[in-house]
Formats: C-alpha cells, sequence, structure tokens
C-alpha cells in the first residue's frame, strides 16, 4: 500500500513492518514480544514523563532553566542524567543477553539470532557511547571549571550544543526500538558485513548517524574542556597546581580532539558508501575493509583512554579527600596521565594482531601495549602511597576506589596476556576478550563515575546520599561483577565465540548458570542505586551540606556552598597550592565575606543547543528512513539557526552585586550557624557541610 | 555445632562445581595437541607467572594498607603532607620498566616463533589446505589431492598443515583452540595459518567473527587421523561420487549452515583462486 502514490518520497523506506508491534502481531514469538514491549516501554516512559511534567506545570521551568542553559553545572547534571537512563537501557539488554545464553544450550532460546545481535550492538553502542561518555562529560563539566576557580566553560553555547547533540543521537538510539531495528554489527561496525550488499535495512544508518551525531559533540566537548583549562584557570592555579581530576580532563579532552574525528570520517567514509555507492570498505572495486579497521582503532584505543583517565582523576580526588592526606606523588601521576595519553596512539594494532600483519608489526605493537602498564601501574600505587599514613575513612566513594584498585589490576593482567600476539590469536574474538575489557571498564570507568556521583553529589544538591543503601549498591556492583565474568573467563579459554546466540554443548552450561547470576546482580546494583536516590530525596532535610564541605576537601569546588550559585564564585579565587581549600581551613578562617561585591556577567540561556540538537536527530533520522524531505529541512534549520544566533544581540544576564552580596550573605550566616562536622561521624546526619579543622 | 556440620558442604558445593566445571578447559588451549598450541600453552604460563609478581603487590598491599591506616586505628602514624620518597619511585617505576622490557624479548621471539605464517619444520612436506569462509559454513580444498569438505577438517597426524584462507563473503575468523591460534579471512585476500596436530583426535574449531544470524552454527570438527587412516580418507572422499559441481557450487555460496559435514570427491582446478578475484558481493 505504502510502495506506491505518494508515499514512498513522503515516508522513505517506511513500511507497517518497521513497527515492533505490527511485527508481533504477526509472528507472535518470545523474541518479537520482547521486542514490542521495549518499544511500549519507550512509549510509555516518553508519555509518563510528558503527562508528569504537564500535571506538575513545570514545562516552563525545565525549558528556561533546564533545557536551554548554559550553565556548566546544570549542563553536567543533564549529561548525568542521560547516562542513567541509557545506563538502565543497555544493563536491561545486557541481562536479557546472559539469560538468552543460559537458555539456548542445545536449544533456541528465546531471543532470536537477529534480535541478539542487535541486543549486543546497542548494548556495546549505548554503553560506549551513550553512558560511559555522557557521564564522564556530565561529570567534567559539573567539577572540572569549579575546581578551576572558573565561573563556566569557555564555550558555554557549544557546550549546550554538544550536549544537544549526544541526546539527539541517544534520542535516535531509542527511536531505533519503536521504529525499524538497529544494527547488527556490533558497536564497532565493521565492514563488509555492514555494508548494503550484506546489511540492507536499516539498522546500520541508525548506527552510522547516531554514532557520528555523538562523536561530532564529543569532539566539540574536547575542544571546549581544553580550551577552558588552558585559558579559565583563576590566578595562582599553575598547571602543576591543578587537582589531578583537571589533569586528567584536559588529557581526555586532547584524546578526544585527536581520536573522535577518525571515527567521525570512519563513519562518514561508511555512509558514503552505503547511500552514494562509493567503494571505501567494499569487497569488490577495489574497497578494503582493512582500512576501516584502522581507522575504527585509531579512535578506538584512545577512546578506552578518554573513558578510563577522568575516572583516574576521580580516584586521585577521592583518595587524597579520604585519607585526610596529600596526594603522592603529584608530578608522577601528572606525567603518567601524560604518559598514557600519548601511548594511547600507538598501539591500536593490537585490536587486530590476527589481521594478517607480519610478525614484526605485531610485536613492535605488543610491546607498546605492554609499556602503556607502566604508567597505569605507578598511577595505582601511587594511590596506595598516598593511603599510607594518612587516617582513611571507608565511605562509599572510598570503597569504589579500593574495589577499583583490585580489580582493574586483574583486568591488567589479562590485558598483558592479550599484549602478547601469540596468546591474543587463542582468545581473540571469544568472551576471554569481553571479559577482559568488561574487567577494564567497569572497575575503571563505572566505578569511578559512581565514586564521583557520590563524592560530589552533595555539592551539586546540597544533600548526601543515602550511605546504607550506597553500600548494598556497592556490594552488588562489586560481587555482581566477579560472578557475572569470571566465568567468561574461563568460557572464552574454552574457545566461546563472543557475540553466539546458542551454545550446543552442556558443558558450558554451569558457567552461563554463574554469569546470568551475575548479571542478575549487577541489574540488583542499579536498582539499589535508583532506590537510594530515592530515599535520599526523601531524607534530604536531614542530610542537607549547605555549608558546602561535608568530605573535608582539598579543593576550590568545596570553598562554595552546596549547590553552588550560577556563577560559582562571587569573588573569582587566589590560589596558594595545590589544596588550596584544604590549607585555607587550616591557615585562617576561610569563610570570610569579600570588602566589596561586583556586578557578575554570564551567558544568558539559548534555545540554539536544543534547537540543533533536535532538528540534528531528526535530519538524521530523514537519512536512515530515506526521507530526503526531512534530511533537507533539517539541514537548512540547522544553518537557519546558526545564523539567526549570529545576530542575537542580548546574549548575556548581569548579577548585580546587591544579588550577589545577599546571596554570599545568606550562604555565610549558614555557614556561622553550623557546627563543625568531625571526620569520625561524618556519614551521619550530623554533617551538615562544614569541617572540623584539626590543627 | 551446628555450624561447623554445615559448613564443609558450603565449601564443597562451590568446590565441586569449580571441578566439575574445569572440564570446559579440555577444549582450551591447556588441552593442546600440537606443537604451535603446546608453545603457546607454555607462554600462557610463562607470562602468567611473571604478571602474578606484578599483580601479586597490589592485591596484598592495597587492603593491607587501607585497613592498618583506617582513621578509627589510632595506632597508625599519620602524615598528612608526606607526599613523595625518591626511593619509592624508585620502586614504582623501575621494577615494572625492567618487566616490561624482559617480557618484551619473550614478546618479540614467541611473537616470530608462533607467527601463523611461519611454515613448520618437519622432514615432511606440508599438507596444503585452502579454507574459504563462507555464510555459514568453511569450505575446505585439498588443492594437490583435488577433493574439498564443508566444516570438517581431516588432517594427518605429524605432518605440518598449511592453511591458506580467504572469505566468499564477510570477513571470518578461523580459530582452533587446541591446535593453533586465529587468523582472519578476508575477501579478495589471503591470510595464512600454519599446523599441526600431534596426536590423533577430533578438536572443535569455528568462525569467531560475528557475520548474520547463522553464525552461531559455524563450527566444525577437526579429525586429526594417523597417515595410514588419513590415506584411506582421501581415498574414501574420492570414491565418493559427489563432484563440486556448479550447482553445489550455487548451493555452497547460498545463507546456510549446513546439517551435517559435506565431503566433495572432486573439485574445479583453481577454485580459491577464482573465489578469491571474483566480485563477493552477494546478487
Amino acid at each position: 500500500m505504502m510502495t506506491q502514490g505518494i508515499w514512498p518520497p513522503v515516508l522513505g523506506r517506511f513500511d507497517w513492518h518497521a513497527l515492533p508491534f505490527v511485527r508481533a502481531w504477526e509472528n507472535p514469538t518470545a523474541s518479537e514480544i520482547i521486542g514490542a514491549g521495549a518499544a511500549l516501554l519507550v512509549i510509555i516512559g516518553a508519555v509518563v514523563v510528558v503527562v508528569l511534567i504537564t500535571r506538575l506545570g513545570k514545562w516552563r521551568y525545565l525549558w528556561s532553566e533546564w533545557l536551554t542553559s548554559l550553565d556548566h553545572k546544570k549542563i553536567g547534571i543533564m549529561y548525568i542524567v542521560l547516562a542513567f537512563v541509557m545506563l538502565s537501557r543497555a544493563l536491561i539488554e545486557a541481562v536479557l543477553m546472559r539469560m538468552q545464553q543460559a537458555a539456548a544450550i542445545d536449544n533456541p532460546g528465546f531471543i532470536a539470532p537477529d534480535h541478539f545481535a542487535q541486543l549486543f550492538s546497542t548494548h556495546g553502542s549505548i554503553m560506549i557511547f551513550f553512558m560511559a561518555m555522557p557521564f564522564l562529560v556530565g561529570l567534567i563539566n559539573y567539577v572540572m571549571p569549579l575546581q578551576i576557580g572558573s565561573r563556566d566553560v569557555a564555550f558555554p553555547l557549544l557546550n549546550s550544543i554538544s550536549l544537544w547533540l549526544t541526546g539527539g543521537a541517544a534520542g535516535l538510539m531509542m527511536v531505533s526500538l519503536v521504529i525499524g531495528e538497529f544494527s547488527t554489527g556490533g558497536w564497532s561496525g565493521y565492514p563488509p558485513y555492514t555494508e548494503l550488499a550484506f546489511s540492507p535495512g536499516v539498522g546500520p544508518d541508525y548506527w552510522i548517524w547516531a554514532v557520528t551525531l555523538g562523536s561530532i559533540g564529543s569532539t566539540l566537548t574536547g575542544i571546549n574542556f581544553a580550551v577552558t583549562v588552558y585559558k579559565m584557570r583563576c590566578p595562582g592555579m599553575y598547571l602543576m597546581r591543578m587537582p589531578l581530576f583537571v589533569w586528567t580532563s584536559l588529557c581526555t579532552s586532547i584524546l578526544m580532539i585527536f581520536a573522535m574525528p577518525a571515527l567521525t570520517v570512519a563513519t562518514a567514509l561508511l555512509a558514503l558508501d552505503r547511500y552514494l555507492g562509493f567503494h571505501f570498505f567494499t569487497n569488490d572495486l577495489g574497497g578494503n575493509m582493512m582500512n576501516y579497521a584502522n581507522l575504527f582503532w585509531l579512535f578506538g584505543h584512545p577512546e578506552v583512554y578518554i573513558l578510563i583517565l577522568p575516572a583516574f582523576g576521580v580516584y586521585s580526588e577521592v583518595v587524597s579527600t579520604f585519607s585526610t592526606k596529600q596526594l603522592y606523588g603529584y608530578t608522577s601521576l601528572v606525567l603518567a596521565t601524560m604518559a598514557i595519553a600519548l601511548l594511547s596512539f600507538t598501539v591500536w594494532v593490537h585490536h587486530f594482531f590476527t589481521m594478517g600483519q607480519n610478525a614484526d608489526i605485531n610485536a613492535v605493537f605488543g610491546i607498546a601495549t605492554m609499556t602503556i602498564g607502566v604508567p597505569t601501574g605507578v598511577k595505582i600505587y601511587d594511590w596506595i602511597w598516598t593511603m599510607f599514613r594518612g587516617q582513611v575513612r571507608f565511605t562509599v566513594p572510598m570503597l569504589y576506589s579500593l574495589a577499583f584498585m583490585m580489580t582493574f589490576v586483574l583486568g591488567g593482567f589479562t590485558g598483558i596476556l592479550l599484549a602478547f600476539p601469540p596468546l591474543d590469536y587463542l582468545v581473540h574474538n571469544t568472551l576471554f576478550l569481553v571479559a577482559h575489557f568488561h574487567n577494564m571498564l567497569i572497575p575503571g570507568l563505572l566505578y569511578g563515575m559512581l565514586a564521583g556521583y557520590h563524592y560530589w553529589f552533595p555539592k551539586a544538591f546540597g544533600f548526601r546520599l543515602n550511605e546504607k543503601w550506597g553500600r548494598i549498591s556497592f556490594a552488588c556492583w562489586v560481587v555482581g561483577f566477579y560472578i557475572a565474568f569470571m566465568p567468561l573467563y574461563v568460557l572464552g579459554a574454552a574457545g566461546v565465540a563472543r557475540r553466539t546466540q546458542g551454545m550446543f554443548d552442556p558443558i558450558f552450561r554451569p558457567w552461563f548458570y554463574l554469569a546470568g547470576v551475575g548479571a542478575l546482580i549487577l541489574l540488583a546494583a542499579l536498582g539499589a542505586l535508583f532506590f537510594q536516590l530515592w530515599v535520599s530525596i526523601r531524607e534530604r532535610d536531614a542530610n542537607g551540606v549547605f555549608a558546602g564541605d561535608p568530605w573535608d576537601g582539598r579543593g576550590l569546588e568545596w570553598s562554595t556552598s552546596a549547590p553552588p550559585p550560577e556563577y560559582n564564585y562571587a569573588c573569582i579565587p587566589r590560589v596558594h597550592g595545590r589544596d588550596p581549600f584544604f590549607d585555607a581551613k587550616r591557615r585562617d578562617d576561610p569563610y570570610v565575606p569579600p570588602a566589596s561585591y561586583d556586578a557578575i556577567e554570564l551567558p544568558k540561556s539559548s534555545m540554539t543547543g536544543p534547537m540543533i540538537g533536535v532538528v540534528g536527530a531528526a535530519t538524521a533520522f530523514g537519512l536512515v528512513w530515506h526521507m530526503w524531505w526531512l534530511t533537507i529541512i533539517g539541514v537548512l534549520a540547522i544553518i537557519a539557526t546558526v545564523i539567526a544566533r549570529s545576530f542575537a544581540r542580548h546574549v548575556h544576564q548581569i548579577f548585580p552585586p546587591d544579588e550577589v552580596k545577599r546571596t554570599e550573605r545568606r550562604w555565610l550566616r549558614a555557614v556561622a550557624e553550623t557546627t563543625p562536622t568531625s571526620r569520625e561521624v561524618e556519614m551521619t546526619s550530623v554533617n551538615h557541610g562544614l569541617a572540623e579543622v584539626s590543627s | 555445632m551446628k555450624v561447623s556440620r554445615g559448613r564443609p558442604l558450603l565449601f564443597a558445593i562451590p568446590l565441586l562445581f569449580v571441578l566439575s566445571g574445569c572440564d570446559v578447559l579440555k577444549l582450551s588451549v591447556m588441552n593442546h595437541a600440537g606443537p604451535i598450541a603446546a608453545s603457546q600453552s607454555h607462554l600462557y604460563v610463562i607470562v602468567g607467572i611473571v604478571l602474578v609478581f606484578v599483580a601479586g603487590p597490589v592485591l596484598l598491599l592495597t587492603p593491607l594498607i587501607a585497613w592498618h591506616y583506617r582513621l578509627s586505628n589510632k595506632n597508625s602514624a599519620f602524615r598528612p603532607n608526606w607526599n613523595f620518597s625518591w626511593t619509592l619511585e624508585g620502586f614504582i617505576w623501575i621494577p615494572p620498566i625492567g618487566i616490561v622490557i624482559g617480557l618484551g624479548f619473550v614478546l618479540w621471539h614467541y611473537t616470530h616463533t608462533l607467527d601463523p605464517y611461519r611454515p613448520i619444520a618437519s622432514n615432511l612436506p606440508a599438507l596444503k589446505v585452502q579454507a574459504v569462509g563462507l555464510d555459514w559454513k568453511w569450505l575446505f580444498i585439498y588443492p594437490d589431492q583435488r577433493i574439498a569438505a564443508v566444516n570438517q577438517l581431516f588432517i594427518p597426524v605429524g605432518r605440518p598443515v598449511r592453511i591458506s584462507l580467504t572469505s566468499g563473503t564477510v570477513m571470518q575468523a578461523l580459530l582452533i583452540p587446541q591446535l593453533a591460534g586465529q587468523i582472519y579471512a578476508m575477501a579478495g585476500m589471503t591470510t595464512q595459518l600454519n599446523l599441526a596436530a600431534s596426536r590423533p583426535g577430533v578438536y572443535r574449531g569455528e568462525n569467531t567473527q560475528f557475520n548474520g544470524t547463522g553464525f552461531q552454527n559455524e563450527k566444525f570438527n577437526v579429525i586429526a587421523l594417523s597417515p595410514s587412516d588419513y590415506d584411506r580418507w582421501v581415498e574414501h572422499a574420492r570414491a565418493s561420487a559427489h563432484p563440486l559441481d556448479a550447482a553445489a557450487y550455487a548451493e555452497l555460496f547460498r545463507k546456510s549452515s549446513p546439517p551435517q559435514p559435506i565431503v566433495f570427491s572432486s573439485v574445479p582446478q583453481r577454485l580459491f583462486q577464482n573465489i578469491l578475484v571474483q566480485s563477493q558481493e552477494p546478487r
């Protein structure tokens, strides 16, 4: 019906079978019903959110205070909300895959091969591009400008555009659940499998455009953060005084600037192949997929360190704060971070030792890979020596840091095994590899982000998170990780290929059962995390830390109220050392009002970001479905938005001195009325954000 | 007393589990059946032992130091401003660098000796096999014997096997964990894999690179036979009167996983070379 008349130009490739409900109606298998259920969940979720906002009458507030905001703190929080939403989806997908594999031993299981392939493709793509990246970008966005004593990032509007490009791309991932299907080519999208000849459907196109939008957003973010660190530091904040988190943010930004374009180029060339009949990576007419593998991993390996370095920064802050001790080997840590950033560009071939290049090349890249282990090991020892002769407090962020150090070392162990080409030949593409990179990224990224979330949450929202549920969630993340992934090492060593929908040998069964239990524990961990948020919001008044310093913090970010005012600092601070606020507290009273206040100028909200993000996603949707009219309108609308923005005159808002003074006075009064807390009781409701200073 | 009676059982269950579970490692390189896999297994042990000494200190020091210097332990030293020591710097930089240099030599040596392209030294001439990755099956051509098999690779024990690989479709990867590591097979290109079996047996082989909805079915057995048994199998295959003709060839390129291995009594000349140069886009 829709292949005739005016429909093809309007609807492009769409027909009713693109809807999972129709597919499930016509072919009611468990697999299709799960697909339709997921689509229904997306729709219900969207409807509930819309109804709720309307009922509460919060549209105007949401639009003017959040969605169009250029405040780096609000943008950071929105990134992290996005990360949690996407984490939920991707974790549920992971559990489904494990359940299928546990069920599908000499049995078809309940998820069809094509559906299973979409699950592992979305799981990987989401976890990397729409969970990990937004989480770390959000954390850097919130914390880094505060730590360097700045009022915002260097390019606030660009920041909003990056957020909305990422959000638009994530939205495209969600739409692919409801309309059409996703790629089955994995998160790395290797051609020729993802070429038109082998995957003619819309799946790879969803993947291409979601990743492209996300990668453009990340490149812009990298530029923004790097310039912020270079140009926006407060007086006295020399490079070698910057908190380690700022250093790792800088290195991550540099990696983003150099690595992300390689990905954009790889996906763009693949798009040219698919849309315009180019032959960059096809089997015929001179195409060669090896070029894609090189381009993709030229991005892909630095990406690993883009993900891990910010977590290293968090651990440096957390271990030092909760040991009440200066960071051991600051210079060593900075050098190690830089060395890792540099070396991360020299090892990409280890992702395809098995592609048939000669032994010299493999050996060189294998040795380069082992070399990265040296600075990484140095960092772990630096954290151990930071605890040495300190006073260690086992708060939730500290527990994550300790779990990270012990678990990450095991991942490093298997990483060195994989760095040996002859050993890699045996376990490449197997569950051993899957276990290895989860062993790196769960402690090396997720634990770090969760540590940062618990650590800085009181700063962002003015109350501490519930300790008990934080610990329950922590225990589940750690126990769940070991039970879910240690069996995969064994299975991988026995040659079980990754991305396998079914197994035929009952000998694997106990290990898959065990891994399945682990996956369920990880799901419980996420549940506990959300429950913790709920409980914490309910008891927010008892755990308020408006004074702003719940952990006897060391950096500038703890020297403002919690949450900080929109302008961060009434007066730009001046820094005299590496732990400015910690030292200030010990030298004299850090809560002294300045002699006078000046007016503060900040960028005003702008709808440019939401426009570009939403229209960008619509443009991409048009490209996926070959609805060319939508693509043309979208591109024109983006150009029009940029032109219109360049004519906008009133792009700043002014905070007059009186208002700043009122806000500051209110906070300083609250500080004066707060009883200082000793470290022994910082995890109880006694803690209202003023640290008791001994000596 | 009640508790202590329950305890052995509590420990016995995981122990039993681990013991029964470790059966799966029979399928891994630890149960190697050829010189390449034996050497790889050996390398695992060497690197593993070195790494125990690398990871061990962190696994011990992290909990010990964190617990000893806990806030509530009033007997531990507290030096909040101590942040550097050249001696410790030496300890954390120099031994790891030394270990990496040492392992670097090991890595260089083994990467060259276990290079999949490197012929295995032997008095016997290598058996030539041409492997073609298809959706979703492997075609093994014996160019000198002029026979072929799908999803079954017969090899003689004690004689090196030299496999040339290509793909008739998307990229695939051939892995036989008990005999040798894997290598990719890519359309329009050839890669090489040298291996040998040192004892008769049946070893699992597979494609490990996802290539579509039949991926999980793309498994095969490598059957290592004594030289005389192998010769008998070749004679038997030749006598089977099931040539790889045009119809069979078209069927091979259809997306499917044959339920049973197939043996072809003869193959067209230069079959592998033709697959290599043709355009492999599906029509």
